[in-house]
Order: C-alpha cells, then structure tokens, then sequence
C-alpha cells in the first residue's frame, strides 16, 4: 500500500487568480481528501455596517465582487426596500433585470474563458475573453463602468438607457450571439475537450440535494432550481425556463452555462421589447426597521441577503451567503478519488468567487 | 522606447481585493489590450518573476504569503500595487482585517489607482515597472562588474 502524501493547493497558483489553499491528501496520482482553508480575502466588511449608513454601505456591498457585483447591490436594495416597505417602478425593475443579465453574461463568459485556459485550450480562451469585451462596452456605455457600476440606490436605480442605447444592446446581442454560436460549437464538439471534461467531477442529484449546491452545478445534475423564478426585478413579467443539464459532470456544466448566455440574451431582448416608460426612481424617507431576507440568482447560484436594522441610520446587521460557500461542499466530494491531472479542473468547474465567499 | 534587454515576466498575486482588479489584470494580458506586446509574459512561478503586480490590500492571513511571494523573487524586482485598495485600503480601509496598503508589508515601487484600475491604467503601471526593470538590472550589472570582476555582464550577453 502506497504512502499517504499531503499536496498543498495555492493559495498562490496559476489556474485561478484567486488565492484558495485545498489541502489534497494523496495516495499516488489519486485524492483521498480534500481539506479547504479559507480566510485569504477575509476583510470583514459586514462589519463596516457599524461605520456606514445604509446608504453608504450599499457602496461597499458592492465590493464584495467586482464579478457579481451589480447582483449583490441589487440584494442587498431589494432587502432594504422590503423593510421600508416600497414597490419601485416598473421602468427600474426592468433596468435591473437587463443590468442584471449582461451582468451574468459577463461572468459566465469570463468562466467559460477561464475554463478552456485551465484545459490547455488557449487560442478559445483568447476568442471568449474577446467577445467578453463587446459585454463591457455595453456595461461601460450604459453606466460608465466597467465592472463595479454603482446604479442601483434605495427605491430605485439612478441611470436610464435611452432608446439609442437600447439598440445599441441589441445590435451588439445579435453579433455576441453570432460569434457564441460559434464558440459552443467548438466546446461542444471539439474531442479534446470532451476527453478532459465528459464523465470527469459527476455529482448525482441527490448528493446535490444532500451536499445544497446551488446555480449551475445544482442544475447541471438535473435539478431546476432558479430563483429568477421567484419573480423578483422584472423576471416575473418575462417568459423562460432554467436550463437544466442530466449528466452532472464537468461538461454538462459548460454546456449549463454556455446555454444560459444564450438565456440571458433572450431575457434582455424580451425585457428591452417589454420596458414600460415611466419614473426611475420613488422618494425614500425615514430609516429603516425591522428585518428582512431576499434570495436572488447570482451568475453562481443563489444568493441570500439579510439586513436587520433598528430605526436609525446604521443598520444591526448585514449578512451575505454567497454561492461559492454552498458549493464548496460540493467541490469537496467531487476530489474524492480524482485523479491530481484533473483538481484544478474541479475547482475551476464550480466557478469560485472567492471574494464573495470570505468577504 | 529605448533597447530592451530583458523581457521581464509578471507575476500576479490577488491579495483581499474584491476581483474587479484581478480580472482587469488578466483583460490587460489578453489581445483586445495585449499587455505582452510590450515583452512581458505572465507566469505562475514566483522564481521566475520579475514584476509582482498585486491586487488588494493585505490582511492577517495573506501578509506572510505576500511577504514570502516577494522574498522568493530574484533581485533585481519589481512591486506594482494595482487599484486603490493595494495602494491605500481603499473603501475597506476601516475594516477590522485590513492591515492597509500593500506598502506595510513589502516595498511598493508603482502605485496604480482606480476601483476597479482601468486596463490602460494598467498597462501605463506596467510599462513604468519594465522602465525600472531596466534601470534596476543596470545597476545591478555596473554593481557586477565594479565588484566581481564583470561576471554579471558575461551572463546577460551569452
């Protein structure tokens, strides 16, 4: 019987920007364990909800991510608003849906790029990070920021998207699409990705059900759980299905997420046909009291934002479970018994924010 | 531009910073904004670094991994501190966790600013870090040669 060795994973180490350290107990060229250690981005920024008004913090709620973060403002507005009891207009639930959806369109192709890097496949991580430009200038057109774009606030959003702009998103979704088509193509059909990826990291779904993955690995094993459906912002005025994949392993996850760029794309068609005209914004007065929780889907998986506050500007408590901390289970069993050549596959494959994750 | 003698080779670290720079770092190397056109190359391997380009400000947990990172690189080296929480602390400077800015744990050399910093931005902090590249293996190879008989200056030629 061969000796047990311990491997260290990062937190320094070239498949991911972000520092996440695994401890991978070996046996020859197979895992046996895998121990996560966390706690390398940890800022403590819930805690600055003693140093910020609720206003003010929104800023720093959106720092949690520069991926997600125009998801985690929306959250965490959503949670507010629900406390002061407002009901924003209709023309902002529709901006923070269209916001919201280029938004996931931005993270899943920066995954989808990161992907086929981490398989060797550089030429299609050049084309996907190509097309992921095209994604910003539409966020740097309508908001002026590239990544962190503060245009959500308290009962509202503070930009509009003027028709012009409007046709410029549809102009660019129609040549996005077009060089997609082509890009799913080649994932989906190209043989050496298929040998890196198919039957490789399988989850069932009832280690889904056991484990609580969310997002795209909870419905790449075939459950359909997303909380767009809950019909939050605009999504209970639009028409769609969550994509939904049976096999549960590395390649479903792809193909999971390269069908819900082209579900995003279709969400903001819908939604830029059905905008109504109107108010961005209603006057909030007062502070808010009492507490509240939101779920939303983050480009990751579901997302929860509770805030507890009590009457006066600072707000008790801000509390955040990311999508990244619910699948990191998940990532844990599926090492079991992988082969080394495959680990940081594994841990590219659930997409980790880590950011969003220690906070 | 003057002549290059080296290529020098980036390293990237992610201290705490919230990903936004990160991802900005990695848009720079890629060919809508080709960061390596000016020589540079990105690698994973601290040994064969010249450049550290670090995102993010340093907490308890990351400093030794920070410091260890910097002490592994070969002189002559180079910091460059990208986005305003590498540089300062930024918007997270008052939190419980956060030391500050880069600075208070390694020397920083070229400060980038921004939230999240611009790949332009980016790219003028790398090419301000090769031209100290540059200036630094000069002075390391005059250093070579006054004291150690030019044997600095053999290994560059061939």
């Amino acid at each position: 019987m061969a000796r047990k060795t311990v491997v260290p994973f990062g937190p320094q180490h070239p498949v991911l920007p972000e520092p996440i350290h695994i401890d991978l107990v070996m046996e020859d060229e197979k895992v046996l364990e895998a121990v996560p250690n966390i706690g390398f981005i940890h800022r403590g920024l819930e805690g600055l909800a003693d140093k910020r008004d609720f206003n003010e913090l929104l800023y720093v709620v959106e720092r949690t991510c520069g991926i997600c973060s125009f998801g985690h403002g929306n959250g965490y507005v959503q949670a507010v608003e629900k406390i002061m009891d407002v009901e924003i207009p209709d023309r902002a639930k529709f901006l923070r849906t269209i916001w919201a959806e280029i938004a996931r369109m931005h993270s899943h192709l920066l995954w989808l790029g990161l992907q086929a890097d981490q398989f060797g496949f550089e030429s299609l991580f050049y084309e996907i990070w190509r097309i992921r430009e095209k994604v910003l200038d539409l966020l740097e057109l309508t908001t002026g920021g590239r990544l962190i774009f503060s245009v959500n606030k308290i009962g509202g959003v503070i930009k509009d998207i003027g028709d012009d702009k409007m046709k410029a998103i549809l102009t660019n979704m129609s040549s996005i699409e077009k060089d997609m088509r082509v890009v799913q193509k080649t994932f989906m059909g190209d043989y050496s990705v298929q040998s890196r990826t198919k039957g490789i990291g399988v989850l069932t779904k009832d280690q889904i059900h056991e484990l609580g993955a969310v997002g795209p690995v909870a419905r790449a094993s075939g459950i359909s759980r997303d909380m767009r459906k809950l019909g939050y912002d605009g999504y209970g005025m639009i028409d769609f299905e969550p994509i939904t994949s049976v096999f549960g392993d590395c390649f479903a996850r792809i193909d999971v997420r390269l069908r819900e760029v082209f579900q995003s794309i279709d969400i903001i068609r819908q939604a830029i046909d059905k905008i109504p005209q109107g108010e961005l914004s209603v006057n909030v007065k007062g502070n808010p009291n009492g507490e509240a929780l939101v779920r939303i889907e983050q480009p990751r998986g579901e997302a929860i934002y509770y805030v507890h506050s009590n009457g006066t500007k600072f707000i008790d408590r801000y509390r955040n479970r990311t999508p990244t901390f619910a699948n990191l289970p998940a990532l844990c069993e599926m090492l079991k018994g992988a082969n080394y050549a495959d680990v940081g596959m594994m841990v590219v494959t659930i997409d980790p924010c880590i950011s969003c994750t220690e906070r | 531009m003057g002549k290059v003698k080296r290529s020098p080779w980036l390293l990237h670290y992610d201290g705490s910073s919230c990903n936004g720079c990160d991802i900005e770092v990695l848009a720079t190397l890629t060919p809508v904004y080709d960061a390596e056109r000016l020589g540079v190359e990105n690698t994973g391997d601290p040994m064969q670094a010249d450049i550290l380009l670090i995102t993010g400000g340093i907490n308890e947990q990351n400093a030794p991994v920070v410091k260890q990172l910097y002490d592994q690189m070969p002189r002559p080296k180079v910091v460059v501190a990208v986005g305003i929480c590498a540089c300062t602390g930024g918007i997270f400077k008052d939190c419980y966790n956060i030391r500050g800015g880069v600075d208070t744990t390694i020397p920083v050399d070229i400060y980038v600013p921004g939230c999240a910093a611009r790949p332009q931005s980016i790219i003028d902090g790398i090419i301000k870090a090769r031209d100290l590249f540059q200036k630094r293996s000069d002075e390391h190879d005059e250093y070579e040669k006054t004291h150690h008989g030019g044997a600095g200056e053999e290994k560059i030629n061939g």
